[in-house]
């Protein structure tokens, strides 16, 4: 078993606004190890920006509530951490690229002065030496010119250059962990894969773990040793790529699975799952996934679903899996990436009872 | 030099672009010619998309089109009307209220001093479509839950959202003023695939009820094969290939969109591992100079960027092709 670096438990978050508290997140656990790639990806508006900004600790500091959880770095909880300790860690161990690049790029300066500068700060580099060392960089990330680029202001980019210019900066200080904040979207799928490689590079060889929060399902399959799915503030399943891919417990999964484009679809409409997300602003009793799930039970809508087990590394939120649960037909796009599991894995996996120790995020 | 394009018979034109140029700080060090001479009609009611790769100059077709950058030569029509010729306050307003875009960027382009409902309302205050406060409650509720944001959240700054909530508003923003023609710019690329698929829906129900015309700027191949008539790709500032959306994605002919469309990324897990992708040699498109190279007709409605001596190439790789195919 790989060492976990980062471990997040029942991680609660809130915000004060002027209609009422907004549960953002809502008891989120996750371990990370040790060199992996755990991808986070669920509906928008689910609390994956707010969950991994809440690791650096960069969430607004007027209206931010963190109602309970820890985060455990290296032994200690980050959410505890005096904020003179934190700049230690914020940008140097733990490095974020974050989903608006504009807005976290400083527009006054060029861009290759700001990778140098946080070159400077992390690595004790003479200042020429730095600047040499952030055009390298431009470079890798896949902008043109880079000796050019690099004196360029954030504005005479494009906005996929800019994204990059991001990816630069986080990875400026070989930090242990990088968070990916939709790293990608912008991007064309040939820088993106550039931009993956070099990051699976990099991964090598610092042995650096990563979070990528992508709705990119492709990139998914692509990058992730694990997917964590969220909904509504929670993580609603968990396991290998291979496991939430192609044996999907969850019906928002299946949903989810189901709204994916490919190249050779011709319906009139596409698919996307009915209904709207749940008002943070208060919560509905039960699974917050009911009111739209067409395969949800009675208990669905009273109780919160524990997690159950699917696998060592597989567990899903949902009544479904229960043993007393009555059995129910998935989509059949479902029913087909569950043949093509079994082919690969030969024996059918035998679903698990209600396992007590994950279950602490669905109390 | 670029060849006139022959308009299509029946089909009304809405907007014609005709060598358009954007260079970025001419004469200077850091000169970049954004856009480099490209030509396309867009007919309305159609939904042309186009793709290229990051810096290909999209964006700043985009915005040269909405007139947000002024042009380094090269004319745009709109409707039969020069842009550059709109002057007076009036005419830029009724372009403005006709032809909208939904920006990249969905943090930046929300001003986040202001609540979602007032940024919303001002437009639709600014462009006469509501004149009482309760039509102003009403229609931006209506808004929101098309876009599929709680209506609640209306009180609310844009920094207080997430990525694909900002991007919603902008797209509600846009669709406010229910304009004519919208220029949509990666306007999916913050949502998840569910989301997407409703946005999606909802700009081609958009297009059924009011012929509505979109330039559908995109990196994400299928998404854009699935909702274009047809697709540009763009390099360089240069547009290399045009052709309708099946047509292009069933008989690629340049070589950049044959190394574009092996770079996708397949949803499909394992046919994704084994994916080859099939590499670009950029000096394919530079030509020497004194060659004249332009978008020449390979077949009907297909347009490659190519020399003169290139075409009869084109033309014959385009019928091993479709002999392939049958
Ligand atoms: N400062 C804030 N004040 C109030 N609510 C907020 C604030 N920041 C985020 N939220 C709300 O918290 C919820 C979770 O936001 P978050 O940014 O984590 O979503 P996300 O999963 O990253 O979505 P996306 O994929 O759209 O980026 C959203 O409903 C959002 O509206
Ligand atoms: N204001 C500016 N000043 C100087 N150069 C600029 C400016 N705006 C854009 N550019 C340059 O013009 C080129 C085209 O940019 P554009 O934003 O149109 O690209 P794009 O195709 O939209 O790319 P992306 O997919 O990354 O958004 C890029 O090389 C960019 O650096
Ligand atoms: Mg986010
Ligand atoms: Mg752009």
């Amino acid at each position: 078993m790989k060492e976990t670096i980062l471990s997040v438990k029942d991680l609660t978050i809130s915000f004060q606004t002027l209609d009422g508290k907004v549960c953002a997140v809502q008891g989120v656990t996750f371990d990370l190890k040790k060199g992996e790639t755990l991808a986070i990806v669920g509906e928008s508006g689910s609390g994956k920006s707010v969950s991994v900004k809440a690791i650096n600790r960069v969430l607004p500091q007027g209206n931010t509530l963190y109602e309970k959880g820890e985060i455990l770095y290296n032994g200690c909880n980050l959410l505890e951490l005096p904020e003179k300790e934190m700049q230690k860690i914020r940008g140097k161990k733990i490095a974020m690229i974050f989903q608006d690049p504009m807005t976290s790029l400083n527009p006054t300066m060029t861009v290759g002065k700001q990778i140098a500068e946080s070159i400077v700060k992390h690595q004790k580099l003479s200042e020429t030496e730095a600047m040499k060392e952030a055009v390298n960089l431009i470079d890798l990330v896949g902008i043109r010119n880079p000796e050019e680029s690099s004196k360029n202001y954030p504005h005479q980019f494009s906005g996929g250059m800019r994204q990059r210019v991001m990816i630069a900066l986080s990875l400026a200080c070989k930090p242990e962990i990088l968070i990916a904040d939709e790293p990608t979207t912008a991007l064309d799928v040939t820088i993106q894969a550039q931009i993956l490689d070099l990051i699976d590079e990099l991964k090598e060889k610092l042995n650096m773990s990563v979070i990528f929060i992508t709705h990119d399902l492709g990139v998914v399959a692509h990058v992730a040793d694990r997917v964590a799915v969220m909904y509504a503030g929670r993580i609603i399943e968990v396991g290998t790529a291979e496991e939430v891919f192609y044996y999907p417990q969850h019906p928002y999964t299946w949903g989810l699975i189901c709204s994916m484009p490919s190249l050779d679809t011709e319906d009139e409409n596409l698919y996307s799952i009915p209904g709207a997300p749940p008002n943070l602003l208060n919560m509905p009793k039960g699974d917050a996934f009911a009111q739209r799930n067409a395969y949800a039970l009675q208990i669905d809508f009273e109780e919160k679903p524990p997690f159950f087990k699917v696998s060592d590394s597989h567990y899903a939120a949902t009544w479904l899996l229960h043993p007393d649960a009555p059995k129910v037909i998935p989509p059949e796009e479902i029913l087909r990436r569950y043949k093509t599991f079994k082919s690969f894995n030969k024996k059918e996996k035998e679903v698990d009872v209600y396992d007590a120790s994950i279950a602490c995020a669905g109390e | 030099m670029t060849q006139v394009l022959p308009a299509q018979e029946n089909r009304e034109v809405v907007l014609k672009i005709r060598g358009l140029k954007k260079v970025f700080n001419p004469g200077k060090k850091g000169e970049v010619r954004a856009i480099d001479n490209i030509s396309f009609d867009i007919y309305k009611g159609e939904t042309l998309g186009l793709v290229g790769e990051s810096g290909s100059g999209k964006s700043t077709t985009g915005r040269s089109i909405i007139k947000l950058e002024s042009i380094t030569s090269g004319e745009v029509t709109y409707k039969g009307q020069d842009i550059s010729k709109l002057n007076n306050k009036q005419e830029v307003l009724k372009f403005r209220k006709s032809m909208q875009m939904i920006f990249q960027d969905p943090f930046a382009s929300l001003n986040p001093r202001i609540p979602v409902k007032t940024i919303i309302g001002d437009a639709l205050r600014l462009h006469k479509i509501c004149s009482t406060d309760a039509e102003v409650t009403q229609r931006v509720n209506e808004l929101l839950d098309i876009v599929g944001i709680n209506r609640s959240y209306a009180n609310r700054y844009p920094t207080e959202f997430s990525g694909g909530q900002c991007q919603r508003i902008g797209i509600a923003r846009a669709l406010c003023v229910q304009p004519d023609f919208i220029i949509a710019d990666e306007c999916l690329s913050a949502l998840d695939v569910s989301i997407q698929a409703q946005i999606v829906n909802l700009l081609i129900k958009l297009r059924k009820e009011r012929a509505i015309t979109y330039l559908f700027i995109a990196h994400d191949l299928s998404m854009v094969k699935y909702i274009s008539d047809r697709i540009a790709v763009m390099k360089d500032g240069k547009i290399l290939e045009l052709a309708d959306a099946d047509e292009l994605y069933n008989r690629p002919l340049h070589p950049y969109t044959i190394s574009l469309l092996s770079a996708s990324p397949l949803t499909d897990l394992h046919k994704e591992k084994q994916r080859k992708r099939i590499d670009y040699d950029t000096s394919t498109h530079k030509y020497p100079e004194g060659t004249v190279a332009g978008m020449y007709e390979i077949l009907p409605g297909h347009w490659v960027y190519c020399s003169a001596a290139e075409v009869l190439k084109y033309q014959q790789q385009a019928l091993s092709a479709s002999d392939m195919g049958n």
